[in-house]
């Protein structure tokens, strides 16, 4: 948490696209300066001629291209680096290499990729991707060309003119990846054409399908990026927090000396959580894509009572599903992580975009008294910190732990240390063999009595035959019991037992001014801007300090004492206030100040200064 | 793959497979037969109780798990048949039982009980079919007959059951057996050939529920009828069945037709052989569709035993497939050969 880091938003996105000069590109110009001046300066753009306007097809002096650049507020130049590359052809690819920066999305037609269009473009293999080193940008192949196409059929135009169209298909879908409103096309419907009707329609139904493809096939690009300021000595690779999440998890199982099971239906945004696991059998990994989010998770509770670290990977409606399987691992005492990336509520809500709105789900979401570990990783590189130490506590304390992240951390990338794993704490899974009684005398639901956790007897093991399940177990026996005293006690140490691992957890850490009358609290994914917020304000003269929680449940120890040492809290979500009100119900009498925003966008810094300044400046 | 040889070098009795637990069931419940089935059928296996794991979900039959000395798991309704997928590829030594019913697996776990059969993992699923929710006290199941009255139906159900055989056979199930709860010899031998079937075996038990829904499978199983509605399917032998085995089974055009040997010009060389290792699940899917409304016996015993891949063992290869030719990596290895890695130094 104490790395100094900086989040970076593409309020502003610049977009190239580069092609053949003869595949339209002047009517493509002519068409971006009408989107430009519809949109006045929220959108600027600059043609890119090559120097021959008609060098043969495919070939790397006949490229030509556009920047254009679109934001959500005020577009200012900032650089000749391009964020996108819509590259209509190899050989648009290699010209345009140097404008790319690290995690730039390239869009490429994987119509114009085959060997002969690589052969024009002197490429010498068949990836060109690899030929030109390009490791760490975000790659996405569309079939522009044929999409495009039919996109267009029935419409009174010949071929040529068709394909002429597929620039404003891959704006479309760089619309949808950039979450610009399909409302550039309504506007554009409202400007009178009276030249060329047909044409303008045609590219008005390719920017809309275009638009519409992205939205289908759930099309997300990163455009949150986290820059560590401080670089260390050591190795660095890029990882997204989906990867991290995944990658935590492999590194916990081989501390842990437990095989890794993960038991998972595919869904948006976490499904490379999946299939990153799914890659990972030369570490020996079984990641179990199963028939529902149900299976996922049962499967997963099976592999845990079989002894091995086991988890499933969902978003929202997937951890809704999984709510009975999760009080059955709370009511049998097994370790499994749940890893919920966030996406916007409710229901379907929006898959592609980023909330918070699942806390009260994965606090409160079972039936009957059902508590386990909640936490929420706080960046993309802190989804691997978090998926290792969820794990750690769910096998060293028999229990579920729902890590939550969000579709941003999930998506967004940031250099990553790659870690000594010499350097990182122990786990101890709590085995039977910990127990020091008989094995005649031992019973299921016995515990270490200052933990109250009982202990993990894996089948195959001699002596422990035992049985779990559902039902109400009796404390000392583990028979099945529906003795009210015995409930009362088994409700009682089931809560005991999770409070008791705030001894095992960081306390809180207070940053920024520890002496301000106002505390910003946040929790999870927003942490990078939270912290650039903070420090906006501070520039600016004003004092404030930040504690952002990445444990929830339960919370750190002396989170009551930092709470009650400010005069007033700023509670920033991007949900209606649940964990404001989480702590209101906790601790009572704070004098909370809420601010939330729920547009499935990150939070914008400069908005959350001046906000949080106005608070500041009150009495 | 290394799977340990679980066959216990003692010899076990049906009493180690049984829990100091009381039997809770009502008297007279066809569940106790199961049960003292399923101990024998392990006894016979001589499985070791410690490598063996029980799963069950929700209902009468799923409280099974507390009365074994095995490992076991009574989890929630429906999802037994994914849980026990999870132990099952999480330790393929094990042998893993999965105990359930007509509603906890052809209801609301209906698509965990067909894609457990599809994917061809190595579990014994042992189906206690009573057509009836019995621990909610009597409501139709999916295996109840139209028109069925209970307390959820009572001017009849209007919809048509599901034959377990038929599912089965839809989700590509290469066990199939059936038998009837009081018949112990007979369900200890269709659940140990369910054992040592590799891949997915599901028995179905006709069970019946002496409380609400008593005497449903008599039609087939009174002594007064039994031997002339049931059959007895033995590998490799003639499709007999009657008190003198006087009938057999043959095939007429596409259809199966019950005769007297003798009568008609049918003779003992027009009886079918039952073979349940065929590939072709046409005919095993006609013998387990026999019944009163055919004109047939209901056909008892193992009536489809095929061989497949399993996905539990094929997982596991493919692991080792991976690591021998990548070679085994560690977490830091791994993450050291991946590409775009930089010093800072």
């Amino acid at each position: 948490m104490a790395n100094q880091i900086i989040v970076k938003d593409l309020n502003q996105v610049s977009i190239r696209f580069s092609g053949d000069s003869g595949d339209g590109m002047q009517l493509s110009g002519t068409l971006f300066s009408t989107l430009s001046a519809i949109f006045g300066n929220e959108i600027a753009t600059f043609p890119d001629f090559p120097a021959e306007i008609r060098a043969p097809q495919g070939t790397l002096h006949g490229v030509s291209g556009y920047q254009v650049r679109i934001g959500s507020d005020r577009v200012y130049n900032s650089g000749d680096k391009t964020d996108v590359l819509v590259a209509m052809n190899p050989a648009a690819l290699k010209v345009n290499v140097q404008y790319l920066r690290k995690g730039s999305i390239v869009l490429y037609d994987t119509d114009s990729f085959q060997k002969k269009d690589l052969e024009k473009a002197l490429f010498t293999t068949d990836d060109p991707f690899n030929e030109l080193q390009l490791h760490d940008v975000q790659a996405i192949p569309v079939a522009i060309t044929s999409l495009t196409k039919s996109s267009l059929e029935g419409m009174e135009m010949d071929n040529k003119s068709m394909i002429r169209s597929k620039n404003m298909f891959a704006l479309g879908i760089v619309c949808w990846l950039f979450n610009r409103p399909l409302s550039i096309a309504d506007r554009l419907l409202e400007q009178k054409f009276a030249k060329k009707p047909l044409l303008v329609q045609a590219n008005i139904k390719a920017l809309t399908d275009g638009y519409n493809y992205g939205n289908n096939i759930h099309l997300t690009a990163s455009t949150y990026q986290i820059e560590t300021v401080e670089y260390s000595k050591g190795f660095y690779t890029d990882v997204n927090g989906n990867q991290a999440a995944a990658y935590g998890l492999m590194a916990a199982a081989e501390k842990a000396g437990l095989e890794l099971f993960l038991g998972s239906y595919p869904i948006t945004p976490a499904t490379d959580i999946l299939q990153e696991l799914a890659k990972r059998k030369d570490l020996g990994v079984k990641a179990l894509q199963m028939e529902d989010e149900i299976a996922g998770i049962a499967s997963a509770i099976g592999a845990s009572f079989a002894g091995r670290l086991a988890a499933t990977s969902t978003s929202g409606p997937g951890l809704s599903l999984k709510s009975e399987a999760l009080g059955l691992a709370v009511m049998t005492e097994l370790p499994l992580v749940v890893v919920d990336v966030q996406r916007g509520g409710p229901s379907t809500g929006m898959p592609t975009k980023s909330e918070q709105g699942d806390l009260n789900q994965a606090l409160y979401g079972r039936n009957g008294e059902s508590p386990l570990v909640v936490m929420a990783a706080t960046s993309p590189t802190d989804c691997f910190e978090s998926a290792y130490w969820a794990s750690k506590l769910a096998v060293e304390h028999m229990t579920p732990v729902i890590l939550l992240t969000d579709g941003y951390i999930a998506n967004g990338s940031s250099a990553w240390k790659i870690p000594d794993l010499e350097e990182y704490p122990e786990i101890k899974p709590h085995y039977v063999k910990e127990f020091e009684g008989e094995a005649q005398t031992w019973k299921p639901f016995l515990r270490d009595k200052d933990t109250l956790v009982r202990y993990w007897a894996a089948p195959g093991t001699p002596d422990y035959m035992h049985r779990v399940g559902g039902l109400e177990k009796d404390s000392a026996t583990g028979i099945i019991s529906s003795d009210p005293a015995n409930h009362q006690m088994m409700v009682n140490i089931r809560r005991a037992k999770i409070d008791k691992i705030a001894d095992c957890i960081p306390e809180l850490e207070v940053m920024g001014d520890k002496d301000a009358d106002t505390l910003i609290v946040g929790w999870g994914g927003t942490y990078g801007h939270l912290l650039e917020a903070l420090e906006g304000i501070r520039k600016n003269g004003k004092k404030a300090a930040l504690a952002h929680f990445k444990y929830i449940s339960p919370l750190p120890k002396n989170t009551e004492e930092v709470l009650r040492k400010y005069k007033r809290i700023i509670v920033a979500e991007q949900n209606l206030g649940q964990f404001a009100e989480y702590l209101q119900g906790k601790f009572g009498n704070l004098n909370i100040r809420k601010f939330n925003r729920v547009k499935g966008q990150p939070f914008l810094v400069w908005r959350l200064i001046e906000e949080f300044t106005k608070i500041i400046e009150e009495n | 793959m290394e799977v340990k040889n679980i066959v216990s070098p003692q010899e076990h009795q049906p009493k180690d497979y049984k829990s100091e637990n009381n039997v809770r069931w009502c008297p007279g419940c066809g569940d106790h037969a199961v049960l003292n089935s399923l101990h024998k059928a392990m006894a016979e296996l001589n499985i070791e109780p410690h490598e063996t794991v029980v799963v069950s979900g929700i209902g009468c039959s799923s409280r099974l798990t507390y009365y074994m000395n095995t490992y076991g798991f009574h989890s929630i309704h429906g999802r037994a048949a994914a849980i026990a997928t999870g132990v099952k590829v999480a330790n393929p030594s094990l042998s893993v039982w999965v105990a359930t019913g007509d509603g906890d697996s052809l209801a609301i776990g209906g698509n965990h009980f067909i894609q457990a059969v599809r994917r061809n993992v190595n579990i014994n699923i042992i189906l206690f079919n009573n057509k009836i929710y019995g621990l909610t006290k009597g409501q139709f199941s999916p295996t109840s007959a139209r028109g069925f009255v209970s307390k959820t139906s009572p001017y009849g159900t209007v919809e048509d059951p599901f034959h377990p055989a038929e599912l089965c056979f839809g989700a590509r199930g290469t066990f199939f057996a059936r038998s009837i709860d009081v018949e112990l010899k007979n369900s200890t031998a269709a659940m140990v050939a369910a054992a040592k079937h590799k891949g997915a075996s599901v028995v179905e038990v006709l069970q019946n529920c002496v409380i609400f829904n008593d005497g449903i499978h008599n039609s087939i199983t009174d002594r007064a009828w039994k031997a002339e509605r049931t059959i007895n399917l033995k590998q490799g032998e003639k499709m007999l069945f009657g008190a003198d085995n006087e009938k057999g089974i043959v095939l007429d055009g596409f259809n199966l037709k019950a005769v007297t040997i003798g009568q008609d010009g049918y003779t003992m060389d027009d009886v079918l052989v039952h073979d349940a290792t065929v590939k072709d699940n046409t005919l095993h899917l006609k013998l387990a569709l026999m019944g009163a409304e055919n004109d047939l016996p209901v056909a008892l015993g193992v009536i489809r035993d095929v061989e497949a891949d399993t996905y539990d063992e094929d997982y596991a290869k493919q692991i080792e497939t991976v690591q021998q030719k990548t070679g085994k990596k560690s977490f830091t290895e791994f993450v050291m050969s991946t590409s775009n890695i930089w010093e800072v130094k």
